[in-house]
């Protein structure tokens, strides 16, 4: 294919990409965006595929073919409640591919024209980013699949470690730069691993909690490793979908960040979520007055019935253990008896931006009865009963009262000011910034203890039969 | 600092701009209240529960104008109020500027800061201070209790021994704030009811009452900004000519409540509609005070044209006055707060609303603010449709979308910030690269890196723009879509996919392929699973 022809499909398909994710900010279009998406994609690949770059066919369709049918078998066979580990795991591809086109790079003659010293100072960041995408993401993978735990690992001086791996990287792209041939390899290799290591350490300092914020940051990084390799290759499409892709990435967790009230820079070095020191939190101890009340499901399904306003607030609780069929089911038969059910989306409820609205909309409710945080949050006042359904911290008073608290100042659903607050828990323990919760010690506030699938489903047993 | 209520000197004006209760909230704010004997008289409130509120009751006009700081007033000040204005007075109060424009001119001359509540704009945060809101609800409650009073009948059907009543039919046509009162009221009332708007945003909010959206064939949005509509194409209005007809043999009772800003009300009921209708029937027209939307109107009365009984009185919501001062007085006080209180008072024309309402300030005449952008109509319907009916599921989207509109608003603000700063920074950075390595001549691989550069910004910007619409509620999809899309890196592996198959660049950038394809293939298959889920 001539190169006139090939920058045109390559304009074509970055325009799909960009109404791709224009498509996505609705979700009348959103489908029509996704298919933007696949059809900039083919054309992107046949393109290339005609190109005179491109000869070796057999073992391009066999990749191809294979790419296919194994990314099609895992998504299709995902559940919904796993996306986020399916997410992650499919950033680390990114990563390790990004890493391999750069060796390739490296080691090929890819007729690029141009100054060596920029084409391998772009090999050597390619490589560095895509590197640190991969271990990063298969760490995530690992702490959203709960193999690791989602406690915040903390190595001492982590920030010194962080900037000598930097540092190093720094003598080794000289290094590198310097060396003739394909010499430079050991530096390449060694700053590899180091970039490996960055990846690994920076995402187990992160806790748990936090995950949607990497997540979507991995993601944004994943872009960048892409437009790093179309600086290399003198691809213009990498660079446009590249940039695309980070960007909308880095959006994404700054919108996150804000929402919790974070500093995007705490996530984008790592080890956020230990912050404030543990000092402080022990040196002005909180002791919420009161005790915990507890309640049964026929209370529960009492007060259910008797109310005319009634918000769930789903969390990461209700994702773990399926249980958003129940809710599903609960909801429609509390509306059918003229009951208004709405929904409250913290922006951080569960493991992924948004994943609530997923997990609802796999299980059928409306969305227009989902709700964000800033459309609901004056209604609590006048709700007669909030279900909080595994979810804690982003329900915790203490965000806004107690200074001490390491969650301060991150906004909360202010679900203690509704008439009365049921909320679902499998313990009594405390949630994943380890803070305990103010709001199970509120006069107005009942606990039902269990798992919530289980609860969810008596208590549509309990609301059907009456 | 002194406020000053006088008594309402236009025939027939019953309300009163603060009530005994705001009268403690504004004693709260720090303000002493000085009002004129019997202000309160046509809105129940007596003299005495002003008093026992703290307020000093003053025994004519001329004491309340001359001797306070401030003055409340709910009609725009006639000549002689406007003589008895000391200089430097703040006066707030409905001036209607475009009726009259001279009375702006005198008031300026005796220094007066005239802040005008219609000229409130109509955004999310003054949305408690909108008295033409407040009372705009309250006149179309008032249409459908006027054109009941008119009407020979029932408005819900009865089937009794005595024979059956059918369903008065009412339409509506503007469905602003009065539009959607009166739909709620005529609905409370039983009537089946029907409204017709230009604006095809409006659709949802009619629908939530219960309402039917009358459309015409003929597709062309008037939405003209600021919860106002256009004026339409000449196509437009004779489709809607031939709707209105069909509909005027139908209806029992028409509300009109259509007017665009700026200009006199639009005909929309034609003499020859009039003729159609059923005798008996009545047409409430609401835009009398702009000459009406109705050909028959005669403002400020009531008449009979071809057995039809139009209603062209303009003092609706004087016919309320009880509720139409408390709220109108509500309003007061939210624009006493903003402006300060008494111990912070500051008319502060950077404040966006400040700024809107004021017409004139220390002896100039204000030239109206630039409209401001995200005023949707739909922000201004939930609180007049709210107090009608239970909060009806739709209107409380409406006002959702009003919610949206102020978080835009503030990421738009955080956006820009974050956008100069960094654009500032990458361009100075770039003539710092440019001076350092463009020494001579230039080398074409420098040329190239900065098309390179060029197009990964522009994309950068692309993305950012793009990215900040999706709603929060899609970001799990946008996320995985995204990443499907970062397997475009497989292009990179496919360039390398030449000459020697078994050399160790092709079998990496094989692998690279087969990588990236998962990703895509994964990435994309799992956001349509995803969306397929959304429903409505």
């Amino acid at each position: 294919m001539e190169k006139a022809l090939l920058s045109v499909a390559y304009i074509a398909s970055s325009i799909l990409f960009i109404m791709s994710l224009r498509g996505l900010s609705s979700q009348e279009t959103a489908r029509q965006g996704n298919l933007y998406g696949v059809t900039g994609m083919v054309v992107a690949i046949i393109a290339t595929t005609l190109s005179s770059s491109v000869t070796a066919y057999g073992a391009l369709v066999g990749a191809l073919l294979g790419g296919t049918v194994v990314g099609g078998f895992l998504a299709s066979r995902v559940a919904m409640t796993a996306m986020p580990e399916l997410v992650a795991m499919l950033h680390s591809f990114v990563g390790a591919a990004a890493v391999l086109v750069g060796f390739a790079s490296y080691l090929g003659d890819d007729g690029h024209e141009g100054s060596r010293t920029i084409l391998l100072i772009e090999i050597f960041l390619d490589i560095f980013i895509g590197a640190l995408t991969f271990t990063g993401s298969v760490i995530a993978f690992f702490k959203l699949r709960g193999t690791l735990s989602g406690k915040p690992t903390l190595l001492p001086g982590r920030h010194l470690l962080n900037l000598s791996i930097c540092a190093a990287t720094l003598v080794l792209v000289i290094l590198f730069v310097q060396a003739p041939g394909t010499t430079g390899l050991t530096p390449l290799l060694i700053m590899t691993a180091l970039s490996c290591a960055l990846g690994v350490h920076l995402v187990v300092a992160i806790g748990g909690a936090d995950m949607p914020v990497v997540v979507s940051m991995l993601n944004s990084y994943s872009g960048w490793t892409a437009s790093a390799a179309g600086f290399m290759l003198g691809n213009d499409l990498l660079i446009v979908t590249g940039a695309l892709v980070g960007s909308s990435g880095a959006i994404l967790s700054y919108i996150m960040c804000r929402a919790m009230n974070r500093s995007i820079w705490n996530v984008i070095f790592g080890g956020f979520g230990a912050d404030p020191p543990k000092g402080s939190t022990k040196a002005a101890p909180v002791t919420p007055e009161g005790e915990i009340k507890e309640t049964s499901l026929d209370d529960c399904a009492d007060s259910l019935l008797a109310a005319r306003e009634v918000i769930f607030v789903p969390g990461y609780g209700m994702a773990v253990a399926r249980a958003q069929h129940a809710v599903q089911q609960i909801t429609d038969t509390l509306r059918q008896r003229g009951i208004t059910v709405r929904f409250a989306i913290h922006p951080v409820a569960g493991r992924l931006p948004g994943h609530m609205n997923v997990l609802l909309a796999e299980a059928s409710v409306p969305y227009d009865i989902v709700l964000e945080m800033d459309e609901i949050n004056d209604e609590f006042p006048r709700t007669d009963v909030v279900l909080v359904i595994g979810a804690n911290d982003i329900v915790n008073p203490g965000a806004q009262t107690d200074v001490s608290s390491p969650i301060y100042g991150m906004p909360v659903l202010e679900v203690w000011k509704s008439r009365k607050v049921v909320v679902l828990k499998r313990s009594r323990g405390a949630g994943y910034a380890g803070v305990d919760n103010p709001l199970f010690y509120h006069e107005n506030a009942s606990m039902l203890l269990g798992d919530a699938r289980t609860t969810m489903e008596s208590l549509l047993g309990k609301l059907k039969a009456a | 600092m002194r406020v000053g209520i006088p008594k309402e000197t236009l025939q027939g004006e019953r309300r009163v701009a603060v009530t005994p209760d705001t009268v403690r909230k504004l004693r709260d704010l720090g303000f002493t209240v000085a009002i004129e004997t019997g202000a309160g008289q046509g809105a129940a409130c007596t003299d005495e529960a002003y008093q026992a509120a703290g307020a000093e009751i003053v025994p004519d006009a001329a004491a309340v104008l001359g001797g306070c700081e401030i003055v409340l007033k709910v009609r725009p000040p006639s000549d002689t109020e406007i003589e008895g204005l000391r200089e430097g007075t703040t006066l707030i109060s409905f001036v209607h500027k475009l009726q009259d424009p001279a009375r702006l001119d005198r008031l300026n001359a005796r220094r007066v800061t005239v802040l005008a509540m219609e000229a409130v704009p109509r955004i999310s945060r003054a949305q408690k201070m909108d008295a033409l809101s407040s009372q705009a609800n309250l006149v179309g409650y008032r249409a459908v209790i006027e054109a009941a009073h008119n009407f020979g009948s029932f408005f819900t059907q009865q089937i009794t021994a005595a024979g059956k009543i059918p369903q008065a039919k009412v339409l509506v046509i503007g469905a602003g704030v009065a539009g959607l009162a009166a739909l709620g009221a005529a609905k409370g009332l039983g009537a089946a009811i029907r409204a017709f708007d230009t604006r095809a945003s409006v659709k949802e909010q009619i629908q939530s009452m219960g309402g039917e959206f009358l459309e015409v064939q003929y597709t062309e949005d008037g939405d003209g900004g600021g919860g106002y509509a256009k004026e339409m194409s000449p196509a437009f209005i004779e489709a809607e000519m031939a709707l209105f007809a069909q509909q005027a043999a139908e209806v029992d009772i028409v509300i009109t409540t259509a007017l665009i800003p700026n200009k006199p009300a639009p005909k929309l009921w034609l003499e020859a509609h009039v003729k159609l209708m059923k005798p008996g029937s009545v047409v409430v027209d609401l835009a009398a005070e702009n000459g009406g939307n109705c050909e028959c109107t005669v403002k400020d009365e009531i008449v009979v044209r071809h057995g039809v009984t139009i209603i062209g009185l303009t003092d609706h919501a004087s016919r309320v006055a009880t509720t139409a001062s408390q709220l109108y007085s509500m309003n007061m006080v939210h624009f006493l707060t903003d402006l300060g209180g008494a111990a912070k008072w500051n008319v502060n024309l950077d404040d966006e609303i400040i700024r809107g309402a004021c017409l004139a300030h220390d002896g100039a005449i204000l030239a109206p603010p630039p409209p401001s952008q995200p005023s949707p109509g739909a922000v201004k319907a939930a609180p007049a449709a709210a107090p009608i009916v239970s909060p009806p599921p739709a209107a409380r989207k409406a006002k959702r979308h009003g919610g949206h509109k102020t978080l835009t608003e503030t990421k738009t603000e955080a956006r820009k910030s974050y956008v100069y700063e960094s654009i500032g920074l990458l361009l100075i950075a770039l003539w710092i690269y440019l001076k350092l390595s463009v020494t001579g001549t230039v080398s074409t691989h420098t040329t190239e890196f900065l098309q390179h550069l060029t197009v990964f910004i522009l994309a950068c910007f692309v993305g950012w723009q793009v990215v900040w619409n999706v709603t929060a509620a899609l970001h799990t999809p946008l996320m995985s879509v995204t990443n499907a899309i970062s397997g475009i890196i497989l292009i990179g592996g496919m360039m390398h996919a030449h000459g020697d198959a078994m050399g160790p660049a092709a079998l990496l950038g094989t692998l690279a392929i087969l990588l990236a394809t998962i990703n895509a293939a994964g990435g994309f298959l799992v956001t349509h699973r995803m969306l397929k889920m959304f429903r409505k």
